[in-house]
């Protein structure tokens, strides 16, 4: 049997060697793509960079006494009370969630367990158009209806703005999140598993709850997670409708108007005097910036693990 | 024997008392199914079947795969309903009772008749759980000692009882293949039903798994009438009383594939004497 021999004998290194060209076509190509990528991890790590360096100087400068139990959040005059917003950003994300937990679970459930096809290709369109809302219109929609004819009802102020409206309004803005998010984690549950619970003579109801539930639980702990996280971060309507500009005084009541952590921000960095005030009042947005970064930071780490727990369950 | 208002629910002041009293006049057949022919869309997966499954037997579907068992096993107890698309023509009576009659409730009959699935399913639950969940959401017993004795009950009569007794509250996923399937077994006879619907129940064991269930069939018998699924010819000739072989039929024109009955009998005059020429292929191996 000579041809094998023959056929390697035969084989020069250039017919292996591939045109020249396109392999300095696709150097090229990857070089572009990692550069692409490089430049993604140097505005992060220029952004962190930023928040630390004006955090870590307000750290250092600042009379810690103003950041605690002071009258409220003053920054310009140099009251940087941080329960005020603290009390302000838990207010609102739990009336979120209160919002959005059961309204996105429940759409969520509706879609996978129950929905005929004809159903869900309308629903799905509707919660993807409102993930898509830009959160200005929400704030807007917040202020000038869910005041007047929600929060007015239900023992608030038509009138004006409260951590009770714009909690409403951000809740509404993640229900699409927690709705896709917990429609993923109860899609992944085998269908073998709703067949077994079936057959066992369980209603559809039965199986949703006692199988489907359980199955996907992590995904759906995950779910809320992220939207905590969204609700915590969500600026422009709780600056819309949240009741209170550049100052806010400490209050624990819901029907108040005051400043979470983003919105009071978000106040500092749009006044027509630009940030002036106080030596630290600048730094203060980037100290309250880091604490929101470190929190949002842990919720999305935590959530990230109850979502691919999910994944490696089956 | 199961009246309809046994199947449906809340409404048991209206029988169809002509087909209760009909029942007795044959008494062991627990499945009578005419002409049956189901639909996947337009698609028709199974044409025209009449057959009838006799109590305290085993009746074996077999023949090639995609010749619609599967499909017609499903209408015995319903699961059918499941599929958006499946559409059921026909008549198939449980004890007389059309299943099929718009008053019977599908989850009533699924309490009467278990189903044991091709590949191990059991939940992401403790072994006890899997074995309550029936008898629970049917409401026959909370947890306590009347749920303890059902699941013991349960767990002997599928030959898992020594296996697990030690470790009833482990998760049942860590039990093996062969485990799980009797597992599920077990979890169908707890609801105690009339009948075991069993589809390729050991097509994803080992043959001494295999051959557990097989003893495992032998022993329920006694007390249920068994439909069980095979592609496997030897299993259904050891297990089985009576024999159903099922083909597809091609039509030339559409190339559409739909499932026939093509013989039904008892297994021995199946295998051994069987009166259609494709049966008689089909069973000696020589099936193309
Ligand atoms: N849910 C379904 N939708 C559409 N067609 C199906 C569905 N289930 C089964 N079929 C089709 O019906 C035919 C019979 O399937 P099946 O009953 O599973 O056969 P078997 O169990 O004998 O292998 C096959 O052609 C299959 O593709
Ligand atoms: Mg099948």
């Amino acid at each position: 049997m000579e041809t094998p021999d023959s056929v390697r004998g035969s084989l020069s290194l250039a017919a292996l060697a591939g045109s020249p060209r396109r392999v300095r076509k696709e150097r090229l190509i990857s070089r572009v793509m990692f550069c692409a990528a490089l430049v993604s991890v140097v505005v992060s790590a220029l952004i962190i960079y930023a928040l630390f360096s004006e955090a870590w100087i307000f750290m250092r400068d600042v009379d810690w006494s103003s950041t605690w139990g002071e009258l409220g959040w003053f920054p310009r005059r140099g009251i940087y009370d941080m329960p005020t917003l603290l009390v302000a950003s838990l207010w609102t994300t739990l009336i979120a969630m209160i919002v959005a937990a059961p309204l996105g679970m429940g759409a969520a459930i509706y879609l996978s367990e129950y929905a005929r096809p004809t159903h869900r290709a309308i629903l799905k369109p509707i919660l993807e158009i409102l993930a898509g809302i830009p959160s200005v219109v929400l704030g807007f929609f917040a202020l000038l209806w869910l005041a007047p004819n929600v929060v007015a009802h239900i023992g608030g102020e038509g009138g004006r703005g409260s951590m009770l409206t714009a909690g409403i309004g951000v809740g509404i803005l993640t229900v699409p999140l927690v709705a896709s998010i917990s429609e993923d984690a109860m899609a992944a549950v085998p269908k073998s598993l709703r067949e077994a619970s079936a057959g066992l003579g369980a209603r559809n109801a039965v199986t949703t709850v006692r199988v489907v539930l359980p199955a996907a639980v992590s995904g759906l702990v995950a779910s809320l997670i992220v939207a905590v996280s969204r609700a915590l971060g969500e600026t422009m309507v709780v600056f819309m409708a949240g009741g209170a500009a550049d100052a806010a005084i400490r209050t624990y009541s819901p029907y108040d108007g005051s400043l979470t952590m983003p919105s009071a921000m978000a106040s500092l960095a749009s006044g027509t005097d630009q940030v002036v005030g106080e030596g630290l009042t600048f730094q203060s947005l980037f100290f309250v910036g880091l604490v929101l970064f470190l929190l949002t930071l842990g919720l999305n780490l935590v959530g990230d693990r109850f979502v691919n727990r999910v994944r490696e369950q089956y | 024997m199961a009246a309809i208002d046994d199947l449906t629910e809340g409404r048991g002041s209206e029988p169809l008392g002509e087909m209760a009293a009909e029942s007795p006049a044959m008494p062991e057949v627990v499945f009578d199914v005419e002409e049956l022919s189901v639909y996947y869309g337009e698609f028709q997966a199974i044409q025209d079947a009449s057959l009838k499954v006799h109590e305290n037997e085993i009746t074996a579907f077999i023949g090639p795969s995609g010749c619609g068992k599967t499909t017609l096993l499903r209408c015995f107890n319903r699961m059918n309903d499941l599929i958006e698309t499946a559409r059921v023509t026909g008549s198939l009576r449980y004890h007389g009772v059309d299943l099929y009659d718009s008053k019977v409730d599908a989850v009533e009959v699924r309490r009467r008749i278990g189903m044991v699935f091709q590949k191990p399913n059991p939940f992401p639950k403790s072994i006890r759980a899997n074995v309550a969940y029936g008898p629970r959401v049917a409401g026959l017993a909370k947890k306590g000692p009347v749920m303890d004795d059902i699941v013991e009950n349960s767990l002997r009569k599928a030959a898992l009882w020594d296996e697990v007794k030690d470790r009833l509250d482990d998760n049942a996923l860590g039990l093996s293949g062969g485990q799980q399937q009797r597992l599920c077994i077990a979890r169908a006879i707890a609801t105690d039903p009339d009948v075991l619907l069993m589809d390729e129940p050991c097509s994803a064991l080992d043959p001494i798994a295999t051959t557990r269930i097989e003893e495992l069939m032998h022993g329920l018998k006694d007390d249920y009438s068994i439909v069980v699924v095979t592609h496997n010819m030897q299993q259904a000739a050891r297990v089985s009383d009576r024999t159903a072989f099922f083909s597809v039929d091609v039509n030339p024109d559409s190339d559409n594939r739909t499932g026939i009955l093509v013989e039904y009998d008892s297994t021995q005059q199946i295998f051994s004497n069987p009166s259609d020429e494709r049966t008689e292929n089909y069973v000696t191996g020589r099936f193309g």
